[in-house]
C-alpha cells in the first residue's frame, strides 16, 4: 500500500494540494515550439526549470527535448535577464543555428517583470538574429493556469510572431489540433487530407517527436510547420481550433490579427467528437465526407455494440488535461460508462459548464477543477466509491495499485508505458484504440478475478 | 550593535536626516556602519563627498561571488562605514530581491561581526515599501529599531501610518520595534502639534522635530552633511539634539496604525485653525 496514508474521510481543505494534478506552464510551451521545424526551445529563467521541463517532456516521447536555457543567476534575478537573453541569442544561432528560437518565461523572469518584446526587439536591433531566423516568445507563469495554459500561450505566440495577412486569401484550413500526441497530430492531418482538404496545422510534433531511429541524430528532425506555412496561416480561409483550452486563445488572436475567423471544437476523441469535426470540416471545405471515413466510424459503431456488455454501467474515475477530460467524458457516457469522478488541475469555468451537462446522466458523478483539484481527493473519491476503471496519466498507477483497478493510461505524462506517440486515440480508429484498451484491462481483470466456474474462454 | 532602520515616504529627506544625524552619532566618538537600500545609491553621498561608492550589486556583477568586504565598504566622514545596495536601472529587474542580495552578501562577509567594533548599523531604506525585499532590513534578526522620517503634510503622514502597519506585521515575529517619528519640517500649520499627537495616537513619540533651514540644502549641494560642512551652524545642532535624543531613547514599542478616518480627523483638527 504505497498511499496507505490517503483516507477515506474528505475534510475541507483551503490551502495544500496533494500530487496535483498539473504541471508547470513552460512544459506546454516547449511541447507546442516543437511543433515548429527546426525551432529550439528557451527558457529563460533559472537552469533547473529548464532541465525539469525537458526531462519531462523526455520521459513522455522518448524522444531527446533539446531547450537553451537564460540560465539565470542571483545577478540576473536583480538586474533583470536582458542580458543573458541576448547572449543566449546570439549563442544559440551562431551554434545550435536553429530556425526558430521559441523564447517561453518562467516565474522568475515574469516576476522580475522582463519585457520579452523589447530584449526580443534589442535582440534584432542589435543584428543577434540572423536574416531569415526568428525569435518568438510566450509569456508563461506557472503560477497561472497549468502546462496546458503554456501550450495555448505558445500557440499564440506562434501566431503573433508568424502569421500574416498577405491580401490573398487561400482555401486553405488551419488547424490548431491542441496538445495531443505526435500520433493524433498524424491521424489528424490523415483525415483532413482524406477529404481532399489543404490545411496547415501548428504546432504539429509529428515527425518531430516521433521521429525513426535511422542511426543518425538529427537535431531538427524533417517534422514540424514549417515557417513559410506559418506565415501563410493569415492567408487561410477558416481555422478549427481543437480544445478550447489548448487553441482557442491562439485561434481568437489569429482572427483579430488577420481576419481569419475560427470555429472551436472539441478534441475529437470519441464518436460524436470526431462526428463533429468531420462534419465541420465538410462544412468549411465545401466537401462530402468521403466513404472511406464513413467506413471507419461504421467499424467503430461496430465494436461499440459487440462489446457493449462488458462496459455497460462500468464506473471510471479519469483525470488529465480538460479539453482531453472534457471529449473523454462525452465519449465514456455514450459508451453506456460511467465516468463517476473526474479531477483536472487546470482551472477554467467552461470545463464546469461541459461538465456539468456531460455529467448529468450520470447519477453522483462528482468533478473538480483548479488548484486544489487533486490526485489525493480522486483516491479519497475512489475509496468512498469504487470504480472499475481508472484512465490518466501514469501518476494514478498508485492508486491503480493500492485499489487493485483497472488501469489505462491516456494523457501527459505517460512515464511508464510506450505506444501514445505512434497509435492515435483521435477520430473513429483512435476511438477503437481507446476501446481496445479499455477492453483490454476490464476483461483481464475478469479473467483474473473470475471464479472457476465464470472463467470465459469467449468474450 | 543598535541596527536601525529609517523609512517614511519618498522624498521626505531620509537619506539626508540619516546622513545628518550619523554625522552626528561620529561626532560623539560613535562606530557607525550605514547601509544604503535604494536603487538609486545616494545614501552615503553626503559622508563619502560623493557618489564614490561602488554597489555592492555592481560589484557582485562585475566580480561575481568572490568578494572582500573591502570592495563594498568605504570609509567615509568620521569614521562611519559606508555601503549601497544599488540596484537595477529603472524599469527592469527586480530592486526587492536586490536588497535581499546584498545584505545577505554584508552578513556572509561579516560585515557586522563583532571585530568591526560598530556602535550602530543605519539601514536607509527606499520611501515605498513595495515589495518583501524593501522591508529585508527589518526582518528577522536585522533591525531592531525603526524612526520613521514624517512631516506634516497628509501623504506623508498617511506613508508612515502605513509602514506602522508594516512594522506591526514584522513585529510578532522579528521583534521590531518603532523608535518614534522624526518630523522633518515642511512648514506646514501646527506641524510639531500636530506630529506629536499622531505620534501619541500611534502610542510612540516625535523624537525630534527638525526645522526647515536652508543650509541643509547649501551643504549637500557641497556634498556634505550640515555638521561638516558647518559645525556652528545652529542647523547641525539640530541633528546632534536628534542624534543624542536616538542614542538615550528607551521607547520602543509597537505601533498601533490609525484608521484612516482617525488620521483625517487629525489633519482637520490641527490643519483648520
Amino acid at each position: 500500500m504505497l498511499l496507505r496514508h490517503t483516507k477515506k474521510e474528505v475534510y475541507e481543505r483551503s490551502a495544500l494540494t496533494v500530487n496535483p494534478a498539473k504541471t508547470c506552464q513552460p512544459i506546454g510551451a516547449m511541447y507546442a515550439a516543437l511543433g515548429i521545424h527546426g525551432c529550439l526551445p528557451h527558457s529563460h529563467g533559472s537552469q533547473g526549470c529548464c532541465s525539469y521541463h525537458r526531462s519531462t517532456l523526455t520521459r513522455h516521447y522518448k524522444e531527446p527535448v533539446m531547450a537553451g536555457t537564460s540560465s539565470f543567476t542571483e545577478g540576473a534575478s536583480v538586474f533583470g535577464g536582458q542580458a543573458n537573453l541576448l547572449q543566449a541569442i546570439d549563442n544559440i544561432f551562431t551554434i545550435y543555428n536553429p530556425d526558430v528560437i521559441a523564447v517561453h518565461t518562467t516565474c522568475l523572469s515574469e516576476t522580475i517583470g522582463d519585457d520579452m518584446n523589447q530584449i526580443i526587439g534589442k535582440a534584432k536591433d542589435e543584428g543577434k538574429v540572423p536574416a531569415g531566423k526568428h525569435v518568438i516568445y510566450a509569456n508563461t507563469p506557472s503560477y497561472i493556469g497549468s502546462h496546458v495554459t503554456g501550450f495555448s500561450n505558445m500557440v499564440l505566440g506562434m501566431v503573433r510572431g508568424f502569421s500574416a495577412k498577405s491580401g490573398e486569401k487561400t482555401n486553405k484550413l488551419n488547424i490548431i489540433p491542441g496538445w495531443v500526441e505526435p500520433a493524433d497530430m498524424r491521424e489528424i492531418k490523415r483525415l483532413v487530407k482524406m477529404m481532399g482538404i489543404d490545411s496547415i496545422m501548428f504546432p504539429d510534433t509529428s515527425g518531430v517527436l516521433d521521429a525513426p531511429q535511422t542511426g543518425h541524430y538529427e537535431f531538427y528532425p524533417k517534422g514540424g510547420c514549417t515557417i513559410p506555412e506559418l506565415i501563410a496561416s493569415g492567408d487561410s480561409k477558416y481555422t478549427v481550433a481543437l480544445g478550447q483550452f489548448c487553441s482557442e486563445d491562439g485561434a481568437k488572436f489569429l482572427e483579430n490579427k488577420c481576419g481569419v475567423k475560427y470555429k472551436t471544437l472539441d478534441l475529437p476523441i470519441g464518436i460524436a467528437a470526431t462526428d463533429r469535426f468531420i462534419s465541420t470540416l465538410s462544412e468549411l471545405a465545401g466537401v462530402p465526407v468521403p466513404a472511406a471515413i464513413a467506413e471507419e466510424r461504421g467499424q467503430l459503431v461496430d465494436m461499440i455494440t459487440d462489446m457493449q456488455q462488458y462496459l455497460y454501467n462500468k464506473k471510471v474515475a479519469l483525470w488529465g488535461d480538460p479539453d482531453q477530460l472534457i471529449s473523454l467524458c462525452e465519449f465514456l457516457v455514450s459508451l453506456d460508462m460511467k465516468p463517476t469522478c473526474v479531477v483536472s488541475g487546470t482551472p477554467g469555468r467552461t470545463f464546469e459548464h461541459r461538465m456539468d451537462s456531460i455529467l448529468a446522466s450520470v447519477p453522483g458523478a462528482k468533478y473538480k477543477n483548479g488548484a486544489n483539484a487533486d490526485m489525493f481527493l480522486m483516491h479519497q473519491w475512489i475509496k468512498n466509491d469504487k470504480v472499475d476503471l481508472l484512465l490518466g496519466n501514469t501518476y494514478g498507477k498508485y492508486i491503480a495499485r493500492d485499489e487493485d483497478i483497472p488501469f489505462v493510461r491516456m494523457g501527459f505524462p505517460i512515464l511508464d508505458r510506450v505506444g501514445h506517440s505512434y497509435f492515435p486515440t483521435v477520430g473513429y480508429k483512435g476511438a477503437m484504440r481507446i476501446l481496445e484498451m479499455i477492453l483490454g484491462v476490464l476483461m483481464d481483470y475478469q479473467d483474473k478475478t473470475s471464479s472457476e466456474e465464470t472463467f470465459e474462454l469467449v468474450m | 550593535m543598535r541596527k536601525i532602520a529609517i523609512y517614511g515616504k519618498g522624498g521626505i529627506g531620509k537619506s539626508t536626516t540619516t546622513q545628518n544625524t550619523v554625522a552626528g552619532l561620529a561626532e560623539m566618538g560613535k562606530k557607525v556602519m550605514v547601509v544604503g537600500c535604494d536603487p538609486k545609491a545616494d545614501s552615503t553621498r553626503l559622508l563619502l563627498g560623493g557618489l564614490a561608492q561602488k554597489t555592492v550589486l555592481d560589484t557582485l556583477r562585475e566580480e561575481g561571488e568572490d568578494i572582500d568586504l573591502e570592495d563594498i565598504v568605504k570609509p567615509g566622514y568620521g569614521g562611519t562605514r559606508c555601503v549601497e545596495s544599488g540596484g537595477p536601472e529603472p524599469g527592469v529587474g527586480c530592486a526587492g530581491r536586490g536588497i535581499i542580495t546584498s545584505i545577505t552578501m554584508l552578513e556572509q562577509l561579516g560585515a557586522y561581526n563583532a571585530d568591526k567594533q560598530l556602535d550602530y548599523a543605519f539601514y536607509d531604506v527606499l520611501g515605498d515599501v513595495v515589495c518583501g525585499g524593501f522591508a529585508m532590513p527589518i526582518r528577522d534578526g536585522k533591525a531592531q529599531e525603526i524612526y520613521i522620517v514624517v512631516s506634516g503634510e497628509m501623504m506623508a503622514m498617511y506613508a508612515a501610518n502605513n509602514i506602522c502597519k508594516g512594522i506591526v506585521k514584522y513585529a510578532d515575529t522579528g521583534g521590531v520595534r518603532l523608535g518614534g517619528l522624526i518630523c522633518n519640517s515642511r512648514k506646514v500649520d501646527n506641524e510639531k502639534e500636530m506630529i506629536q499627537q499622531f505620534a501619541k495616537q500611534l502610542g510612540t513619540q516625535m523624537i525630534h522635530f527638525v526645522p526647515r533651514e536652508n543650509m541643509v540644502q547649501r551643504a549637500e549641494i557641497n556634498r556634505k552633511t550640515v555638521i561638516d560642512y558647518e559645525p556652528t551652524h545652529p542647523q547641525a545642532d539640530e541633528y546632534r539634539t536628534l542624534a543624542r535624543n536616538i542614542e538615550n531613547n528607551q521607547m520602543f514599542v509597537i505601533p498601533k496604525p490609525l484608521e484612516i478616518e482617525e488620521l483625517e480627523k487629525l489633519l482637520i483638527d490641527f490643519g483648520i485653525v
